[in-house]
């Protein structure tokens, strides 16, 4: 039982893993930030007088969260070929991601809403604000804050979850790491590196979620404290 | 195009899920064990331990899940074993699960109140009898809501084992296809025998959630 | 519809209004009314539905019948319009609830640019001038965990008043201070009802009520017991005002 390793032989193609990375970190920046806008639209429409917007905000979270993310993708790869529509490999894993984090997102946001306590929201009703007005001033960015860490960290499972992508030839890292093992034969070293890499790109991830958060949270940056 | 669905398809992926659910447990206990060693290192009195097992959870947790599935696959290859799919894919999600699972029971041993852990050496427990008698039933009882809806990302992981070519729900899938070419319908149908899988397990964690918020009060001091 | 009530007629009302929490009446057949620069305590035991009838003046609490009509606006129908009722209906709560994500003075311009419209210096100025008016104008860029539970009060005042209501309402605004704090809250409010502001006060504070109230309106079990001038906490008419009054159930 030998295990010969030869990494030199992989880490000189570290521009293509480079390229990789790249993509990836794409497809975690549009998922999150179209993810982020339809989970706190899912959200808000939970707490909808309407039953039917309600109720259909419910069954979206329900259908993703249980369903694997794998079968999501191609559900959408195929979905838009059968409706007669091309789109690029890159389109299809933004928007299967996408869909997948807002419904994450969704649950997190609504445990950030029913944090806001009662009193604040009838303080704002007794100014006479308007039940938009509440969400965006009152509720919003505080449920943010509460519900940063969990955020944050959907947000780094997203980024990894895009190895999925390999599936559908949108060319991130996995998929990468698969050319490049076909390539060189050194599948072990190849998938190690990789790793490593992902490691590196999730501190990055939550490095860049802490500095926004700095601006985001003006009073946790002065006081220090939670909310 | 192809011919069309009929119940030798159905059966077959009906297998599939069998092996689906199969694999499930595989992982559930065998990461279940490990994890449990995992938890118990986590919260170690030797620091080298707690460093271990500590930086073993943030390399698995900073893996893909599918990454990790090809390191087992060619890893294995690599030393020279040659394993089925089965045993490839059960070993990386055993190490997937256990660091999952290792970070979730910490947190609960953890969240048993520090009034217990006072009481018991109080009591001059050892610190084994201590976690047997006191702790370790008390952070069961935090820790099972979690663990269900735990259950549910594990069945949702298994689909990946199958670009490693084991022949769960998702690779029977292809496999129809291959032969059906009706890729939309096929997936829809998988999608909600997945979702036939998981949401009742769901509800089940959230009623367990519920039930819990309202047993905990009983635990509080008088 | 909304017209200027003229000097004679109350500019808050309540007529045989009727509240139930399912098989719980907590109000039954409630009637008072308030005019124009009045300040009514309403005092009562836990449970009286003294903090019921107080926010169902400002449509916090929806009455099964009965009616209640402020600054023209009839409260008891459905299609009131909120929004007109709360700009001319101030309240202030027993737990302040400042919004703390926000500055002290983002807490009270907000509403003047988002409802009406105020630019943002104005507001500014305004945060201002209202501050002062409560003696908090160093506070303005503190976060309202870094002021004191009567600060925090206060500026809840400030607030409140920074939307320049017609009437103010005061939800047992003292009973979460400590002693020492209560002071500085009942000094704004005095001072306010001698600027001429209508205000309706739940509290358990005696002493002040005796002092600054026109009117004491004591409740029982959901229904008005007794009305008029404070010296009726001297010499109570009835028999559930009397054991009130001898009970200590208000701080003299």
């Amino acid at each position: 039982m030998s295990l010969q390793l030869d990494f030199p032989a992989v880490l000189e193609r570290w521009p293509s893993f480079l390229a990789g990375a790249a993509l990836t970190l794409e497809l975690a920046f549009f998922a999150t930030v179209l993810g982020a806008l339809i989970g706190t639209l899912a959200a808000v429409g939970r707490g909808s007088r309407s039953a039917l917007i309600a109720g259909a905000c419910k069954v979206y979270v329900e259908a993703i969260r249980n369903t694997p993310l794998l079968v999501q993708i191609f559900l959408v790869y195929f979905g838009l070929a059968s409706l007669g529509l091309k789109f690029s490999a890159f389109t299809v894993a933004v928007a299967a991601l996408t869909i997948n984090v807002g419904a994450y997102t969704a649950e997190i946001m609504r445990a950030g809403f029913e944090a806001i306590p009662r009193g604040q929201i009838e303080a704002a009703e007794g100014l006479a604000l308007s039940r938009l007005q509440i969400y965006w001033h009152i509720i919003l960015l505080p449920a943010i804050e509460k519900v940063y860490p969990a955020l944050t960290s959907q947000f780094v499972l997203l980024m990894l979850a895009s190895s999925v992508c390999s599936q559908i030839s949108a060319e991130e890292l996995t998929a990468v790491a698969n050319y490049i093992q076909s390539d060189t034969y050194r599948a072990f070293e190849t998938y190690i590196i990789v790793a490593v890499l992902y490691v590196i790109l999730s501190l990055v991830m939550r490095a860049g979620f802490w500095g926004l958060g700095l601006v985001l949270f003006p009073r946790r940056r002065r006081l220090g404290t939670p909310l | 195009m192809g011919g069309h669905l009929n119940i030798n398809h159905l059966m077959f992926l009906g297998q599939g899920a069998l092996w689906t659910i199969g694999l499930s447990v595989i992982a559930l206990i065998g990461g279940g064990i490990v994890g449990f060693v995992i938890a118990l290192a986590r919260i170690s009195p030797l620091k080298s331990v707690r460093i271990a097992s500590a930086v073993y959870v943030q390399l698995i947790q900073g893996t893909p899940l599918l990454v990790i599935l090809f390191l087992g696959y060619f890893g294995l290859a690599a030393v020279g074993l040659k394993v089925s799919p089965l045993v490839a894919a059960g070993a990386s999600l055993t190490l997937y699960v256990a660091a999952y699972l290792g970070e979730i029971w910490r947190g609960c041993i953890q969240s048993v109140p520090k009034p217990q852990w006072e009481a018991a050496e109080g009591l001059a427990l050892s610190r084994t009898q201590r976690m047997m008698k006191v702790i370790l039933p008390q952070a069961i009882r935090i820790a099972t809501p979690p663990t269900v809806g735990f259950m549910v990302q594990i069945i949702k992981n298994t689909s990946l084992a199958s670009v490693v070519g084991f022949v769960e729900l998702m690779r029977s899938g292809q496999i129809v296809n291959n032969s059906l070419f009706e890729p939309f319908a096929i997936y829809a149908i998988i999608a909600v025998t997945y979702f036939a899988m998981c949401y009742p397990l769901s509800l089940f964690s959230q009623r367990l959630e519920k039930r819990m918020g309202r047993g905990r009060s009983n635990l509080a001091p008088a | 519809m909304q017209q200027n009530s003229s000097p004679s007629e109350p500019i808050v009302s309540l007529r045989d209004v009727q509240k139930s929490f399912g098989p719980l009446r907590v109000l039954d057949g409630v009637s008072f009314a308030v005019q124009r620069g009045e300040v009514l305590a309403l005092i009562g035991r836990s449970g009286s539905g003294k903090s019921t009838a107080l926010r169902c003046i400002d449509r916090f609490e929806k009455v099964d019948g009965g009616e209640i009509v402020v600054c023209g606006h009839r409260v008891d129908r459905p299609d009131v319009d909120l929004r007109a009722l709360r700009q001319d209906v101030g309240i202030v709560f027993q737990s302040y609830n400042l919004f703390p994500h926000l500055t002290i003075e983002q807490n009270i311009t907000l509403a003047p640019c988002a409802v009406k419209g105020m630019g943002s210096s104005q507001a500014k100025d305004l945060a201002r001038k209202v501050l002062a008016q409560v003696g908090l104008e160093e506070k303005l860029h503190a976060y309202p965990e870094q002021l004191s539970g009567g600060q925090q009060q206060r500026a809840a005042i400030a607030r409140s008043l920074a939307m320049q209501p017609k009437v103010m309402l005061f939800d047992e605004v003292t009973s979460a201070l400590d002693p020492e704090l209560t002071a500085e809250v009942l000094k704004v409010i005095e001072q306010l009802a001698a600027d001429g502001m209508t205000m309706v006060m739940v509290t358990h504070e005696m002493g002040f009520a005796k002092g600054i109230a026109d009117r004491i309106v004591f409740m029982h079990r959901g229904k008005v017991h007794e009305t008029g001038p404070a010296s009726i906490l001297n010499s109570p008419t009835t028999p559930e005002l009397t054991q009130f009054v001898g009970t200590g159930n208000l701080k003299s």
